[in-house]
């Protein structure tokens, strides 16, 4: 695993030598001018600055998702949208439920900075969709933490010990994973109410963590059998000690992976609900209560569709593409980019 | 003679597998005294390092199983320890180094953070600049050039012999009382072998530990053992210091390994291995195991129906475990033409 370091670096002698008043002396063979060039004459690999610069996995692991063009393009697209969420009380023209009657239902415009549009009751879109993608941030951001701990968890302890253990929490992993999903939703919502985000992102979260759970435990079950696995354990390390701090860094690439494609499934799945009048209540502004608002008039009024199921469109695709990125960055088997 | 550190008594460890039970070690027994180095050794799958690894609790249970036997280390039985009070003991009194320097170190962690951790946690009241400290001066000692840059290098920026330098570095950390090398050349060069032999003398000095060398390198042996148990088929067929072990073999098998070793004297064509394979653990042939491959047995009875028992056969309590052990007295050292220090077999 190593390579040179870029062009920039390798500082070759100039193959015909110059004398320090510019005249060319023109030895018999390049060779000779090339010996005669160095200053000593000898140390050629240290001169030409050849060492090979040692990089670590990280930095491996940087390299080829910076080269990864989609996912960096997606990264920048994403930043932008999840940048304008967190600011949006700066970039916004107007407050979320702020009414302007006189300009209700217009079409996006820049007159008076309703660049999405208003809505039946006169509130501007563009501050409606950036407050609504405030939400699902808010949303995205706890189901992936939550889920992604608890998978991590679940995962680990089953592949680690293995045996009874392993099956007690694996038959209980297929048991959620076998629950229908939305019907659970919104039994739950109805349950315990919504409205509240965080509310909403905690039920997703307990119900997304399973394919992380399979997946961690996967790489458990092959990585107890390391030898450095047993060379801990022979060096008296506990079980905790070998599992979070020998065992999950090297299973860190898969759990990164399936923590962004949950931030996808947890914006889109957010949206269905709210979209179905079971998720967030206004009037907290989300993107798929938006979309819903928009449904009954969207013949005349197509803006209040369009932008926030674009909007939608857009993180989630992004996101997908950056988890693509960071899955072949992450293998280090793979040494060269894909485009 | 002093107290034994280490004393297996009749040792038993099977594991339960699809085709039968598997009698990995079968009825060990051997002592282990401060500051020797006990070489063991036999082919694959003799039960050289099972016996280790499973005094130590690093067999999986099940499949494994510890039927019987006692492992007296300084007075306490290791089988009869509980789980926490042997994980203390492991990396701390008890240290192993492993056979493959490359699969053995964890490729995420820094090689100093990894040492400073077996350091630490053995350690309590160590902190985090005298662990490092002492790593780098361990690292130093093993001959890890530029240690404190090392330190903080990952493991695929060491070479082989490097790596198995660190990994002894992390095995003396907590100046064990008992170093356990299984196999700690076989992945390595030939070269490296000869520096990492070097290091681990260094270690062994540095620490004072007795030292239990596994290997089916007769070079390894003859280069840092003191005395020998050969193993074969789960059973100790031979016990004896070093010198005896190559000057006058008294079992047949270990005649057979000598003699199967390449003679640097004679121009030969062909080596002399053992015939045959060796038997199948699960179904061990009646008798000595190692009867159907014995030239000194010649299809005699008493070698297919009775089990020889590890006696005393010669000076300085030297074991052997072969009905007729006497037949190879003053035969052994013609078998063999002479005995080949520093070969490998």
């Amino acid at each position: 695993m190593t390579e040179t370091t870029p062009e920039g670096d390798v500082k070759f002698p100039p193959v015909v030598g110059a004398g320090a008043d510019g005249a060319t002396i023109s030895p018999a063979t390049p060779e000779a001018a090339v010996v005669a060039d160095l200053p000593d004459g000898i140390d050629l690999v240290h001169e030409s600055g050849l060492e090979l610069k040692s990089r670590s996995q990280w930095a491996y692991a940087r390299r080829r998702f910076v080269r990864h063009r989609l996912a960096m393009v997606s990264l920048v697209v994403l930043a932008i949208i999840l940048l304008a969420g967190a600011f949006a009380n700066l970039i916004t023209p107007y407050s979320f439920a702020a009414q302007d009657f006189a300009h209700s239902g217009q079409a996006p415009t820049f007159k008076a900075h309703h660049f999405f549009g208003t809505d039946v009751l006169g509130r501007d879109y563009f501050s409606r969709v950036v407050y609504g993608i405030r939400t699902s941030e808010k949303v995205a951001l706890i189901v992936t933490l939550v889920s992604t701990v608890i998978g991590t968890l679940i995962g680990a302890v089953a592949g680690y010990y293995s045996g009874w253990v392993d099956n007690i929490l694996m038959r209980f992993t297929d048991l959620i994973l076998t629950l229908p999903g939305l019907a659970v939703l919104l039994t739950a919502a109805a349950f315990i109410g919504t409205g509240n985000p965080i509310r909403v992102a905690f039920i997703l979260a307990l119900l997304f963590w399973t394919a992380l759970a399979r997946i961690v435990r996967g790489s458990f079950l092959s990585l107890r059998e390391k030898e450095y696995v047993e060379a801990a354990k022979a060096a008296g390390s506990g079980d905790l000690r070998i599992m979070f701090r020998h065992m999950l860094p090297n299973a860190v690439g898969p759990i990164v992976v399936n923590a962004t494609l949950i931030v996808g499934i947890a914006i889109l799945t957010e949206a269905a609900l709210s979209f179905l009048g079971f998720g967030i209540q206004p009037p907290n502004p989300s993107l798929g209560k938006l979309i819903n608002d928009g449904q009954d008039v969207s013949s005349s009024m197509w803006w209040l569709v369009t932008f926030p199921g674009l909007t939608i469109v857009l993180i989630v695709l992004c996101i997908n593409f950056i988890g693509d990125g960071l899955r072949d960055a992450l293998d280090p088997t793979q040494r060269r980019t894909r485009a | 003679m002093p107290e034994p550190i280490l004393s297996i008594r009749d040792l038993v460890v099977e594991f339960a597998t699809e085709d039968g039970v598997v009698h990995a070690v079968d009825g060990v027994t051997y002592d282990v005294f401060p500051g020797e180095t006990l070489g063991i050794v036999g082919e694959s799958g003799s039960g050289k390092s099972v016996s280790q690894l499973a005094i130590l609790g690093l067999i999986p249970q099940p499949p494994g199983r510890i039927l019987r036997g006692e492992a007296e280390f300084e007075g306490k039985d290791l089988l009869k320890m509980s789980k926490k009070d042997l994980r203390r003991l492991r990396g701390g009194q008890v240290a192993m180094v492993f056979q493959d320097p490359m699969t053995s170190l964890n490729p995420v962690l820094k090689i100093g953070h990894q040492i400073a951790e077996a350091i630490q946690a053995h350690q309590d009241d160590v902190g985090d600049k005298a662990a490092k400290a002492r790593t780098i001066a361990l690292l130093e000692l093993v001959g890890v050039p530029n240690p404190d840059r090392r330190y903080d290098q990952y493991p695929h920026e060491f070479s082989g012999g490097m790596r198995q330098r660190a990994m002894i570095a992390m095995a003396i950390a907590n100046d064990p009382k008992l170093l356990i090398a299984d196999e700690p050349t076989t992945a390595l060069d030939v070269t490296i072998q000869a520096q990492i032999l070097e290091t681990l003398k260094t270690a062994q000095e540095e620490s004072h530990a007795a030292t239990i060398l596994i290997t089916h390198d007769l070079g390894l042996i003859a280069e840092l053992a003191d005395r020998v148990v050969v193993m074969y088929a789960g059973k100790v067929v031979e016990l004896t210091d070093v010198q005896t072990l190559f000057a006058a073999p008294r079992h047949p098998y270990t005649v057979g390994l000598m003699d199967s070793l390449p003679r640097l004297t004679v121009d030969e064509e062909w080596l002399r291995p053992i015939p045959g394979q060796p038997p199948s653990l699960i179904s061990r042939p009646p008798g000595c195991a190692f009867h159907p491959r014995c030239f000194l047995s010649q299809g005699r009875t008493r070698c297919r129906t009775e089990e020889p028992p590890l006696r005393v056969i010669g000076p300085d309590g030297h074991l052997s475990a072969c009905h007729f052990a006497e037949e190879l007295v003053g035969q052994s050292s013609k078998l063999i033409d002479e005995p080949v220090a520093g070969a490998s077999s």
